[in-house]
């Protein structure tokens, strides 16, 4: 019964100590209100490290961003690299690049003309692209120049024709730029690949490509130098696709498809390389048409019918045409609907 | 003409997200995108510090610099916006931003992003009509000669927006009033305890 009044007293000492403790405790934290000895002991403000940090584009462990699934740091570092790469060396290079190449081009044109036959035409004709390399080399070709022209567009469109043609219309055309950039380029790079193995036996480099350097592929020096199926300089472009042409559809491929989340430093490398390689192959590629159409007589036809005349084999070709000399056939065989059983550039398979 | 700007007094955030919640409201920004975010340093550290981060406005913009469609333009004001009109979505204002401010509402194949969002400092973009504007870009508040929401409704006034210069001389007077030597944000070697916040005081 008088465990209820004793209750009482015991909890009354036992508060008090609690408090007297208390207030023992807090001596030191009360002395800190002082706003001197509260600077001497306050966490620094930012430090300059820490700025450092933030300026290198560096993320530590403990770096917290309230976006959701935000991988960014704080400073985007590399942003200005990229703009400056892009827009000061890539920019105008590629363009003296490309166009350099127009006025090497029109200047040769006017100045050394047309490669021409050496001799008359024979009117025997000998098969040099059956219809299945044909149909990928042009459908390659329509979607080069598609992408070459809308990725051109791209990258310096908004200088010419937004000046010129006013919101509307621009708006229009850098839009389909885009869309047929992205949704072409992929088949591009499939094709490409398809072209690529298909003449990949063509083109093993032989010893006789370095004497057909050494002569300028025959503009050095007089008469034609050595050539297989395909000749130096054919050599250098299939290499320059295989290579180059493949790094700009990798990284196409990376640019292109930002929902595997990539992240913005590999995307802006990506788009270094592709602006680099792109460039530099349509500069060569210019020359590449050039040489495929006016610059040489009866090489289109080539790529057209199919079919080479006798006379342009022996001059561009000479290797080639001693091994299928003897499968020529007469041009009005051909007109007559009765091409060549086979040959082209199967039966030259042994590699030259 | 004013020169706008933003400026985060990281001495002063307290990583409430009030201007991220904020900015939602006042622009009604698409699900997914945070025009303002918050990020913390050095998080549950001694010398954890947090600072507020939109588009900010710069002079030099690189969005700009790098917009294959040129669809970037900067208002009397100093304040940068773009049009979605002439947008592409090809994502290289993102690349470029130091801030992460570009945002896009998609990342799909074949580089579907749709058109970018960001920031407009509450100043909305080129539209026809007021709803449109509201629509496409967010609240204009600047028409109405008001500061963009963020800033307005900071808790500890660490987010200020406003001209550049008034922005500047409120910094500056804290700075000078916090009385320690490190008052701002840049550890100057120069300050010391006799010699408060030494840049800020000579600045004009």
């Amino acid at each position: 019964m008088d465990m209820p009044t004793a209750w009482p007293l015991w909890r009354m000492l036992a508060l008090a100590l609690a408090l007297l403790l208390g207030l023992a405790c807090a001596q030191p934290v009360l002395a800190q209100a002082d706003p001197d000895r509260e600077a001497a002991t306050a966490v620094g403000g930012v430090s300059p490290d820490t700025w450092r940090q933030v300026r290198s584009g560096e993320v530590g462990p403990n770096f917290r961003d309230s976006r959701a699934d935000s991988t960014y740091n704080l400073i985007n570092a590399s942003g200005e690299s990229w703009r400056q790469l892009r827009n000061r060396w890539v920019s105008p290079f590629g363009l003296i690049a490309v166009g350099g190449m127009i006025v090497v081009i029109a200047l040769f044109y006017v100045i050394v003309g047309r490669k021409d036959l050496s001799e008359p035409r024979t009117g025997r004709k000998l098969l040099r692209w059956p219809l299945v390399v044909r149909s990928i080399h042009w459908t390659v070709a329509t979607l080069f120049i598609v992408l070459a022209l809308s990725g051109l567009n791209l990258l310096y469109g908004k200088f010419v024709f937004r000046p010129l043609f006013g919101d509307a219309v621009w708006g229009a055309m850098i839009s389909a730029s885009k869309v047929a950039h992205n949704y072409l380029g992929p088949l591009f790079g499939i094709l490409l690949v398809v072209l690529l193995a298909r003449v990949l036996k063509h083109n093993w480099p032989k010893r006789h490509d370095l004497a057909w350097f050494r002569q300028g592929g025959g503009l050095v020096g007089k008469g034609h130098p050595d050539a297989g199926f395909a000749n130096g300089g054919e050599k250098l472009w299939f290499w320059l696709l295989a290579t180059a042409g493949l790094a700009v559809v990798a990284s196409g491929f990376v640019l292109d498809f930002p929902n595997y989340g990539q992240s913005r430093d590999t995307m802006q490398w990506a788009n270094i390389i592709h602006a680099v390689g792109a460039l530099g192959l349509t500069a060569v590629a210019l020359g590449h048409i050039y040489i495929g159409t006016i610059g040489s007589e009866g090489s289109l036809e080539g790529m057209t019918t199919g079919y080479v005349d006798e006379t342009w084999a022996r001059d561009h070709h000479n290797l080639w045409y001693e091994e299928v000399k003897d499968q020529a056939i007469p041009e009005e065989q051909l007109a007559a609907g009765r091409p060549a059983p086979d040959g082209g550039d199967e039966a030259a398979s042994r590699p030259g | 003409m004013a020169q706008m700007k933003f400026m985060c007094d990281a001495e002063r955030c307290i990583e409430c997200n009030g201007c991220v919640t904020a900015c939602k409201n006042a622009n009604d920004v698409e699900w997914g995108i945070q025009r303002r975010r918050v990020v913390t340093l050095d998080d549950g550290e001694p010398g954890e510090v947090s600072i507020s981060v939109a588009c900010m406005h710069c002079d030099d913009a690189p969005c700009m610099a790098v917009c294959p469609t040129d669809c970037f333009y900067k208002t009397d004001d100093g304040i940068v916006l773009h049009d979605k009109d002439l947008c592409i979505g090809c994502g290289y204002c993102l690349y470029a931003c130091p801030f992460g401010a570009p945002q896009f509402p998609k990342q799909n194949a074949f580089g579907e992003r749709g058109k970018m969002d960001k920031c407009t400092f509450c100043a909305g973009g080129p539209a026809e009509s007021k709803e449109e504007e509201y629509e496409k870009y967010g609240a204009n508040r600047i028409a109405d000669g008001k500061l963009p929401l963020c800033a307005e409704m900071c808790s500890t006034k660490a987010l200020l927006a406003g001209d550049a210069q008034t922005v500047a001389d409120i910094f500056r007077q804290r700075v000078v009033q916090r009385g320690h030597a490190d008052g701002g944000w840049s550890g100057n070697p120069r300050a010391d305890a006799d010699n408060l916040a030494y840049d800020a005081t000579r600045q004009g």
